[in-house]
């Protein structure tokens, strides 16, 4: 486990918790308000192990379910068994690409608003719903494949600032070296 | 397809989920606010930042407009000074009568000031959250007013926020009349549009209801919770539904809670 990583990681979320619960101008421009908790999510699954992930889903889905009319607890599986799918394909995602990203996001967000809401039906809530909701889930799930490019350069670059730096090969070079004496 | 460590990492959170969906109420709650507790710092910053810079605009405003503004207020206070002295006449007439004719005298309500301090990250639920909790008296359901009006009661109160449940969720549903026709009638969530958060749905109508546009929609004062007599909104259409059994409303609220900082809490 790497924790400079994780608590990062769970400083954002808590951030990015925070941040939707006060900052309302995409609600009221769109109609919606974004989640930055799925593209936390992709982040977590393709670049961080599995007790990170868990970790990451259960403090973010807390946090998210407490500042939310939602019930405490309902946010934790939706988040985590997105992850997990992910974390189970990493190898074949190609990370390190923008456009790899952004479908990620698009994929993941959409699949958390899915299973959320599946999760709030089963527990025999009453979300408020209509037509337009389907206008709604289409700009949670834009703004989460716009958000998670943006998560990766800013965990990379926090990585980078903050962690150990790489461990560099020695400096020697066969093909470099001066043999001294006869030969 | 999935190895062991995800086998037992799945079960472990799906089993963390179950034990916290099944608490019981009172210790949900009591889990929620604890957990969410953890924002009221950030929540001060940001209220603090938002008092500075209120203050830092009021200081940079002109002489011109600030004794517009100061002209503007008097004209008010007195206006309101006139319709106090007749609202407490009002009143003292209304409580004699009510003494001659032996019904009980209505408690007069007090109200709380507060700030709103979050709203519900998740489209699917209309609450918001206070600056004032338990500390300040409050407790469950207790009507809460905007400017214009009703804009609905509280819902969990921790020590120094609560949850407001917002007029048009599911979870608050209102007993209202309209004014000009004494018809009762319930509020309860929109089905139809989700996008405007100023629209609800007023259901149980008589089904021959005189129901107009632009008529005033007001609480009934049934159901406990909320006084009677105070603004809701007003009546955009309506419609019969239930094969003509009975009548539905749309209601445009009066206050836009969107745009809303602060809040009234009426405590008995």
């Amino acid at each position: 486990m790497n924790i400079p990583r994780l608590i990062m990681l769970l400083a954002l979320a808590f951030l990015g918790v925070f941040v939707e619960a006060t900052w309302d101008l995409p609600r009221r421009v769109l109609g919606a308000q974004l989640d930055v908790l799925p593209a936390l999510v992709v982040y977590a699954a393709v670049s961080t192990d599995l007790a990170s992930l868990a970790l990451l889903t259960a403090a973010a889905g807390l946090w998210l379910d407490s500042v939310s009319a939602s019930p405490l607890g309902s946010s934790i599986l939706p988040l985590f068994v997105t992850g997990l799918v992910l974390q189970r394909r990493r190898e074949l995602l190609l990370r390190e690409m923008t456009y790899a990203q952004i479908v990620l996001g698009l994929g993941a967000t959409a699949a958390v608003t899915l299973l959320k809401l599946a999760v709030l039906l089963t527990l025999g809530e009453h979300p408020i719903l209509g037509w337009e909701s389907l206008w709604q889930l289409a700009v949670v799930v834009a703004g989460g494949a716009v958000l998670t490019p943006v998560v990766f350069a800013s965990m990379d670059g926090l990585t980078r600032a903050f962690a150990y730096a790489p461990e560099r090969g020695p400096a020697f070079r066969p093909d470099r070296e001066m043999k001294r004496g006869r030969t | 397809m999935l190895k062991r460590p995800h086998h037992v990492a799945f079960l472990a959170v799906l089993l963390g989920t179950v034990v916290l969906l099944n608490l019981p109420d009172r210790a949900a709650a009591r889990a929620k606010l604890a957990v969410g507790s953890l924002f009221i710092p950030l929540f001060g910053v940001v209220g603090s930042a938002g008092t500075f810079v209120r203050e830092a605009q009021g200081a940079l405003s002109s002489r011109k407009s600030v004794a517009a503004d100061t002209a503007r207020l008097a004209a008010e206070n007195r206006l309101l000074r006139l319709q106090l002295a007749q609202a407490t006449a009002a009143l003292a007439e209304n409580d004699r009568l009510r003494q001659l004719l032996g019904w009980q005298r209505q408690l007069p309500w007090k109200s709380r000031a507060a700030r709103v301090i979050a709203r519900d990250p998740e489209n699917w639920w209309r609450t918001l959250r206070i600056d004032a909790g338990s500390r300040d008296g409050l407790r469950n359901e207790l009507p809460v007013l905007g400017p214009d009006g009703l804009i609905g009661r509280t819902g969990d109160v921790g020590l120094a926020s609560a949850q407001v449940v917002l007029v048009g969720d599911p979870k608050c549903r209102v007993s209202v009349l309209i004014r000009e026709t004494g018809e009762n009638g319930i509020i309860s969530a929109l089905s139809t549009g989700v996008l405007d958060h100023r629209l609800v749905d007023l259901t149980h109508l008589p089904r021959h209801s005189l129901l107009k546009p632009g008529q005033t929609v007001i609480t009934s004062g049934l159901g406990g919770v909320f006084p009677a007599g105070i603004p809701v909104g007003t009546v955009v259409d309506s419609r019969t539904v239930g094969y003509g059994l009975m009548t539905e409303a749309r209601v445009k609220l009066g206050v836009d809670t969107a745009r809303l900082n602060e809040v009234m809490v009426l405590v008995p």
